[in-house]
């Protein structure tokens, strides 16, 4: 199967998952956006992602492309440094059009993972979980209370939102690069496109952990 | 090793030219050469030696066609070999500019621009197959320049008043090259080729006096190696190095063609080598090779030095610069002498007049070996972005080895704009002596073929820009796979040789003495001090002017730098795994004795022409005089047991048919 | 203007393939600064040879930056400090009196060190041998310009055939990988039209070779491209990309 044997299928399934997963944080960056507005209405979408078939099959899906994305990270890691040979550079220095976060893509990935079993604990383990044990699941706006009413979460969630934007950063134009959509002119446009769209989200998250630690602990 | 000498070389020069009035020979000879049966083919070992522009060529072809082909290279891929780097373009006749071109008028300039020292048949045969070399470029993928119609664009050189250079950027040779390359390795995929890199050929192995396999060594292990084939090629490019500072790559010598001629293949024309004249001067006595400006650069650039002798002192003096001399204080001698083609004279021309204008002191940098090459009138007039746009790349490798950049706006005078000039010197480049061949392209000894700038035959007594690439590919993909079949048709009875047979194994042993011989001389010097005296010697007294005393001068000082070599060489390490001053102390050995063969030639050729120029035969005016009485011929060298036996002369006469002996003239 | 500067080399010294090599560090005094960085290490190689040592060994050839022998890690670059040249075309006004310079052969796995300086650089031709020609015998090609081709495309092609096989790419690449190599000559080839036949074909088994042989997988940090000395572009990946997923979706 070439999505398993070629070097560019393993591309191919990173960057497809990938595109998934930021399609899937744009979504959620906007669905919590509505807490902004009304806690009310946000009920309703916490109520509309519960344990109902269409948001379990959702759920399955977009496990799967994180469990993808990452076991193929550390897959293509493995054989990367295999394909480096056993000596390293005594010097090596990093040339000025590359990317900081493109050679540090696994770091930044653990990063966000260690984030991401966190906001599982916060979040899912409290509200979809015991729904589909069938045990009484905690609301929206009390599942929020209970993680941003401490102040240390704030901070830890920053940091995971910055990974997660170095992350998108070349994440983003990666992607297309991989898929064989870019070209001389798409490529600084992927770019330019890839780290607005990783701002805007990602400073979406970051106002609304803001406004809840705000609204929830003091 | 007498005997075997004395067996295959006789001193009977047949040229084998065909039949026929001269636009049909080779019709002719393809219609009544014999062919060797696609089943037979299969039988047949050839060994091709060398991978640049003919080697890969020919390689690729007869694998094509069938032959198992093993292909040798030192380099650590077929890729490395140095028409790589061959920048200007490719003739060809095709006339796509509709400006007059023709195989005739291709053949005529070239037999002209050799200085009428070539062969007439040969040349008209280069001139025919050249069409079919773009065509086949073309259809490998080599991505020639284009106009924006879509068609093929050329560009014009020197010694030609018609457009019909092809190319690729700057790279054409590297283009070229990557194509022969491709089919090659099509070849190789196909197992009909097998490539051997690393590997650096010691000695041609003869049997019953035919050319009958080599023993190379492996560079990597250090190991001697056996390789037996039904024929042998040799296409293993040109001595330039033998001068020590040239515009070939590091690893190019001639020790390959130096083994043959050792077996009994003659040598031809050791004397006629070409200096290029746009090259970067000669920096310092550490420098270690000449880089070379593309020749295409004089298409818009205008060559100078100062009118004034003082203009010149201040200039050595580093008291101003070029771009400080006035427009009406240069003298552009090539204009001024060569009015008809201008700065596009042929190469020879142009590299005599620079010394000549160097030697009465006009010189321009430190050293006083320098001219100017100017871009201000054609920047003035097209503007720096289209010569940016030409040659670009070209400017800034100038800028990164000497740290001026040529499109810089360096001075106004009098509203004039002056940009920064380059400054050249001419330089070793191409030799157009080589192994000599008949009209199939075999040497003097049976079933060994040398093609490409190996051999002697396309280019008389200097080559025009341009035609190296085409000599090349013409060898190897269009004569050489046809006329060595002429040769091979009454082998195919013939088995795979062994290489156990005693001629191997003596053979063998000869290249094992000589390497122990190197390895034990234990002396104090190093060999590129050894070699850089060569060059310092060949560049005084056989380079761009040579004297009878000069060069009688030459060979005692050759003969004594023999002596230094084999008393007091050292070579660090072992023979075991690699060892690269023991390779370079193998050439080494063979540049010196091609040396004194250059020597002995221009000795004998009291005439000046082309490549080769005698102070002693001059005009008034300073121009090559010839003696066509005396010397219209091919001088052959014959090898006479050792090195230090000066080698027997041969001749081959010349026989003009289509083309009338004159005096060069490229001034109106 | 030209001076002389004095520095530290630290050089990559293996004996051969199989044996531990180890960093010598060797003091250079009084080099032009007008001297390429190969004749620095010629003088160097003078200097040892005349104390009776081995020479430091490493590829090169033209010394004009186009047949690709030479390679070099220079201060954490291939090809050392300057961008689009070679190590031949690199000289010593780039350095500084009293430096500290290090060179190390090509690290990866691909390319195993021969001695010293010098690696093994066959992959990158059995990826060629693998698809990197288009099929047809010497003598039946028609006309030359029988095929318009847009004068954008052949310049497009040219400079993607621009590259030499270096493997400052491979050397450069965190990850190994040779797909600027791979992807210069598919991009040739794809956008002639004498190359478009047997693209599909030619693309999936130039990938493949590459693959087995070792090489790493791409994450497009694009530091191939940034080090390349003749300005590959990055784009030619993307285009390799493109033509294998059409290859394998028209399989």
């Amino acid at each position: 199967m070439w999505l398993t044997n070629s070097s560019i299928g393993r591309k191919v399934v990173m960057s497809v998952t990938g595109l998934f997963l930021i399609l899937f944080l744009t979504f959620h960056a906007l669905m919590n956006a509505v807490s902004l507005i009304s806690f009310d209405a946000y009920e309703a979408v916490c109520e509309f992602l519960g344990a109902n078939w269409y948001a379990l099959v959702g759920t399955a899906v977009l496990a799967a492309g994180f469990v993808i994305h990452i076991i193929y990270a550390f897959w293509l890691t493995l054989q990367n440094r295999k394909a480096r040979g056993t000596d390293r550079y005594e010097v090596s220095a990093r040339p000025k059009t590359v990317e900081w976060a493109s050679q540090n893509m696994l770091v930044l990935g653990i990063i966000v993972l260690c984030f991401l079993l966190l906001h599982l604990f916060h979040f899912w383990a409290k509200m979809q979980l015991p729904e589909i044990m069938g045990e009484a699941p905690l609301r929206g706006k009390e599942a929020l209370e209970l993680a941003f009413s401490q102040v240390w979460v704030l901070p830890v969630y920053l940091i995971g939102f910055v990974a997660i934007w170095f992350h998108i950063t070349h994440g983003f134009w990666s992607a297309f690069q991989s898929l064989g959509a870019a070209n001389e002119k798409w490529i600084e446009r992927f770019k330019c496109i890839g780290w607005w769209w990783a701002t805007c989200v990602m400073a979406l998250f970051a106002i609304e952990a803001c406004y809840f630690t705000w609204f929830f602990a003091f | 090793m007498e005997e075997t000498i004395n067996k295959t070389a006789q001193p009977v020069i047949d040229s084998k030219i065909p039949e026929g009035p001269i636009a049909e020979k080779w019709t002719n000879y393809k219609a009544h050469q014999k062919l060797v049966n696609p089943a037979n083919k299969r039988r047949l070992d050839i060994i091709v030696v060398g991978t640049g522009l003919a080697g890969a060529s020919a390689a690729a072809t007869l694998g094509e066609m069938g032959f198992n082909v093993l292909n040798f290279c030192i380099q650590d891929s077929p890729r490395r070999a140095h028409s790589i780097a061959a920048q200007g373009g490719i003739n060809a006749a095709k006339n796509y500019q509709n400006d007059g071109d023709s195989i005739y008028r291709l053949f005529y300039d070239t037999v002209k621009g050799g200085d009428y020292r070539a062969r007439e048949a040969n040349v008209y045969r280069l001139a025919e197959v050249s069409n079919n070399i773009i065509d086949q470029c073309v259809a490998q993928g080599v991505p020639c320049a284009r106009e924006y119609g879509g068609l093929l664009a050329n560009r014009s050189f020197g010694g030609a008043q018609v457009s019909r250079t092809f190319y690729a950027k700057g790279q054409t040779g590297q283009q070229l090259l990557l194509g022969a390359y491709s089919s090659l390795n099509r070849q190789i995929q196909a197992g009909k080729v097998k490539s051997y890199n690393r590997y650096e050929m010691h000695d041609v192995v003869i049997v019953d006096g035919r050319a009958r396999g080599i023993i190379a060594k492996n560079l990597v292990t250090g190991k001697l190696e056996r390789f037996a084939a039904h024929a042998m090629v040799i296409a293993t490019g040109g001595y330039g190095n033998t001068y020590f500072l040239s515009t070939n790559a590091m690893g190019c010598n001639c020790s390959a063609a130096m083994a043959c001629y050792r077996k009994g293949a003659m040598f031809a024309n050791p004397a006629y080598v070409q200096i290029h004249p746009t090259c970067i001067p000669v920096h310092g006595d550490k420098q270690s090779k000449l880089t070379l400006m593309s020749e295409s650069l004089r298409n818009d650039g205008r060559i100078w030095v100062p009118k004034d002798i003082e203009d010149a002192k201040r200039l050595q003096a580093g008291e101003i610069k070029g771009s400080d001399i006035p427009e009406d204080k240069r003298d552009y001698y090539l204009e001024r002498r060569y009015p008809a083609f201008g700065n596009l004279v042929p190469r020879d021309v142009a590299s005599r007049a620079a010394k000549e204008r160097c030697d009465k002191g006009y010189g321009v940098n430190n050293t006083g070996l320098a001219v100017f090459l100017d871009f201000s009138e054609a920047i003035n007039r097209l503007g720096i972005d289209v010569i940016r746009q030409r040659y670009g790349n070209l400017f800034d490798m100038y800028e990164e080895i000497t740290d001026v950049n040529p499109g810089e706006l360096a001075n106004e005078i009098d509203g004039e704009k002056y940009y920064n000039p380059m400054m050249i010197f001419p330089a070793i480049h191409y030799t157009m002596g080589g192994i000599w061949v008949d009209y199939e392209l075999q040497t003097s000894v049976k079933g060994l073929f040398a093609i490409g700038e190996c051999n002697f035959s396309d280019h008389g007594a200097n080559r025009l820009g341009a035609s190296a690439l085409m000599q090349g590919l013409a060898d190897g993909y269009f004569v050489l796979p046809y006329t060595i079949q002429n040769y091979l048709s009454d082998q195919i009875t013939v088995p795979h040789f062994s290489t156990d047979l005693p001629e191997f194994e003596e053979a063998e042993k000869r290249v094992q003495a000589n390497l122990d011989n190197l390895m034990s001389i234990g002396g104090k010097r190093s060999v590129d001090s050894i070699h850089k005296e060569l060059g310092h010697i060949m560049w005084e007294y056989v380079g761009m002017g040579r004297t009878k005393e000069g060069l009688q001068t030459a060979l005692t000082k050759l003969k004594e730098l023999r002596h230094e070599f084999e008393t007091n060489l050292f070579i660090p390490g072992t023979q075991e795994g690699m060892n690269v001053e023991l390779d370079k102390a193998f050439r080494l050995r063979d540049f010196i004795t091609m040396g004194e063969l250059i020597a002995h030639d221009a000795l004998n050729r009291n005439e000046s022409c082309g490549g080769h120029f005698r102070e002693e035969y001059q005009t008034e005016e300073g121009e090559a005089k010839r003696d066509d009485e005396n010397y219209f011929y091919v001088a052959c060298w014959k090898y006479n047991g050792d090195d230090e036996t000066a080698p027997t002369l041969i001749k081959e006469p010349l026989h003009y048919e289509a083309i009338k002996v004159q005096t060069r003239n490229y001034k109106n | 203007m030209e001076k002389n500067i004095s520095f530290k080399l630290k050089v990559w010294r293996q004996k051969s393939p199989k044996a531990q090599g180890q960093f010598v560090t060797y003091d250079v005094n009084d080099i032009p600064t007008d001297t390429s960085f190969l004749e620095m290490l010629d003088i160097v190689n003078e200097q040892l040879i005349e104390k009776g040592e081995e020479p430091i060994v490493f590829d090169h050839d033209c010394r004009e930056g186009i047949c690709g022998m030479c390679s070099l890690y220079v201060n954490g670059h291939p090809h050392g400090p300057a961008t689009g040249a070679t190590t031949c075309q690199l000289y010593m006004r780039r350095f500084n009196d009293g430096d500290t310079i290090t060179v190390e052969p090509w690290r990866s796995a691909a390319f195993p060190v021969i001695k010293d300086l010098m690696v093994n650089r066959n992959a990158f031709d059995q990826i060629q041998q693998a698809g990197g020609y288009v099929s047809f015998n010497t003598g039946g090609a028609q006309d030359a310009n029988a095929i318009p081709i847009s004068k954008v495309a052949a310049d497009e092609a040219m400079d993607s055939a621009s590259c030499i096989g270096c493997g400052a790419c491979v050397a450069a690449c965190k990850n190994g990988s040779a797909m600027l190599f791979v992807s210069a000559k598919v991009s040739q080839f794809a956008l002639l039209p004498q190359g478009r036949a047997e693209a599909k074909k030619r693309v999936k088994a130039m990938l493949s070779k590459m693959d087995e042989l070792g090489f790493g997988n791409c994450t497009n940090t694009g530091a191939c491209a940034a080090e390349c000395p003749k300005n590959i572009k990055l784009s030619n990946i993307s285009r390799l990309n493109r033509e294998f997923l059409g290859a394998k979706c028209s399989d």
